[in-house]
């Protein structure tokens, strides 16, 4: 097959449909945009929700060193071993709580490592400032009370924290949000699929002529397709791409400069470079396979070979 | 070449069959004239040839395959070795007389030094000579089928199919386009053609076939158009 013929045929179609190539790439740099976004958003949910968060319930986190000195609830000093015993024997005895685990300073250290490694914050921390906890799974999550009511100002006790009761409602509504976004991307996609249907529809019929000639000298039902197929995925690929410099600015300018969001809500771990990377091969291959894809089958139905 | 054996043709959603019953072979290197008026068959055979539809019953062989059971990726290169004229010509507008006969090599994979080569041959064989860059609009329509005949030969077909190739053309032009047609014949080219044209059957004097409602009323050699009483 010689592929100048087909390029040439390419960005004749191409350019022939100029309105509807407009209206393909358009919709498919939406739904890809909304897609790697949604993609994203659940990296940075699990990013903030840290080792603990899935696991346990409550945590109860005991008094290090400087707190002794810092927190008026430490004030009698750092937890001692018969303390930390007394608790555990205390926990094990209710019977709301169905487990029980204990994260000590270097395992404290390790999983804060893991969340928010690449902080600013994270770099100055050494283990010792990290607290014991103990962290309890109960059998009904909301008899949280009972916990806090029977350890709060506990000696060696420096907080006890209803670990979802922060950040619920927020991940409640990141996950409304990309619900949202993947509803939206799911119509943009079909919105997409049926302007590929009928470009391939409409050029389909514009070049019945050629196809009608092609068939007749016997040109193969591939090289007869390629064109349409081609250009469906040329349109889509270059959705793809403005999808991808879409997230690659937000990540740029909303993020990690401009805006910076990284730098005003530096509690937040905003999920990194090699997060956004990891997305955009994902959405490039979904940007020409689908509407090949699309055009395929709707030349199954348009045009006979 | 072409052997017809006991083909009926029902096209979906009519209950009259296009063919009925047809049985003949056509030898390689022949000139059969097809005749018979408007709805007799003659496109519906010469498409069951092209395998552009497939027969309800019987078998049609051509080029020595049975067309029942060739699959349908194997068609383009069955249809390779076949040309095809049709009455309105077929040409790409916007393509110069040089192109649309090379469209014919390219959509097949032919290389661009044998299309350089093969392309100025066929054109001067048709008497097309130095009309290489001039578009389709602006050609008679005699010159124009030409064209079509240039691009149905140029892939040096076994057998050429025309479909009324003169039913555009005044009566001296027609006589130009079978004097071409007769020589692409003595080539070794089979060629098939579906006519109304009494004059150009009667004048050939070749093979003369006939359907009348789907059926096979005549198949004579050295035959006319109409009965000989």
């Amino acid at each position: 097959m010689r592929a100048q013929f087909v390029l040439s045929e390419i960005r004749v179609g191409l350019r022939r449909n100029l309105t509807m190539t407009f209206a393909v790439v358009v919709s498919v740099a939406l739904s890809l945009a909304l897609f790697g976004g949604s993609l994203l958003m659940s990296d940075q949910v699990s990013t903030m929700k840290g080792y603990w968060y899935d696991k346990v319930n409550v945590s109860i986190f005991l008094c290090n060193k400087s707190d002794a000195t810092s927190d008026p609830n430490c004030a009698k000093g750092a937890v001692t071993e018969d303390q930390r015993k007394q608790i555990l024997a205390d926990l094990k005895k209710m019977p709301v709580v169905e487990q029980v685990l204990y994260e000590s300073q270097d395992q404290a250290y390790k999983h804060y490592k893991q969340q928010f490694g690449n902080s600013p914050l994270a770099s100055s921390l050494t283990p010792d400032q990290m607290q014991e906890s103990y962290r309890i799974k109960l059998k009904d999550p909301e008899k949280y009370q009972v916990i806090a009511s029977a350890f709060n100002g506990r000696d060696g006790v420096q907080s006890v924290q209803d670990q979802k009761g922060i950040l619920d409602n927020l991940f409640t509504l990141l996950g409304y949000l990309n619900w949202a976004a993947r509803g939206v991307m799911a119509v943009m996609l079909i919105v997409a699929m049926l302007l590929i249907v009928n470009t391939v529809r409409v050029s389909a019929f514009s070049r019945r002529r050629e196809t009608g000639i092609m068939r007749l000298v016997g040109a193969s039902g591939f090289y007869i397709q390629a064109p349409f197929i081609m250009e469906a995925a040329v349109a889509g690929l270059i959705g793809g791409t403005l999808a991808c410099s879409f997230l690659v600015i937000v990540q740029y300018f909303v993020i990690d400069h401009g805006v910076a969001l990284s730098q005003k809500l530096q509690l937040i771990n905003f999920v990194g470079w090699d997060a956004v990377a990891a997305k955009l091969p994902l959405i490039l291959a979904t940007s020409f396979l689908f509407p090949a894809l699309a055009a395929f089958f709707a030349l199954r139905k348009y045009l006979k070979v | 070449m072409i052997r017809f054996d006991n083909v009926s043709k029902v096209y979906p959603k009519q209950t009259r069959p296009a063919l009925r019953d047809v049985s003949l072979e056509v030898e390689k290197g022949e000139f059969v004239f097809l005749v018979g008026s408007s709805g007799s068959g003659k496109s519906t055979f010469l498409r069951l040839v092209l395998r552009e539809e497939r027969c309800s019953h019987g078998q049609v062989h051509v080029l020595g395959k049975d067309l029942a059971r060739l699959s349908n990726w194997k068609v383009p290169q069955m249809r390779r070795q076949l040309g095809t004229v049709f009455q309105d010509f077929r040409l790409l507008p916007n393509k110069t007389v040089a192109e649309n006969v090379a469209f014919a090599q390219e959509v097949i994979g032919k290389s661009r030094g044998e299309i350089r080569k093969s392309v100025p041959q066929v054109l001067d064989l048709v008497g097309l000579g130095g009309k290489e860059d001039r578009m389709p609009g602006e050609l008679s329509g005699g010159e124009q089928q030409r064209v079509a005949i240039a691009r149905a030969f140029v892939n040096r077909p076994k057998l050429l199919i025309a479909d009324e190739p003169t039913g555009n053309l005044d009566p001296q032009t027609s006589v130009g386009i079978m004097k071409l047609l007769d020589r692409i014949n003595r080539t070794g080219t089979t060629v098939i053609m579906a006519t109304h044209d009494q004059n150009i059957v009667d004048q050939m004097r070749k093979r003369v076939i006939e359907l009348e409602k789907g059926r096979l009323v005549r198949d004579q050699a050295r035959g006319v158009y109409g009965y000989q009483h």
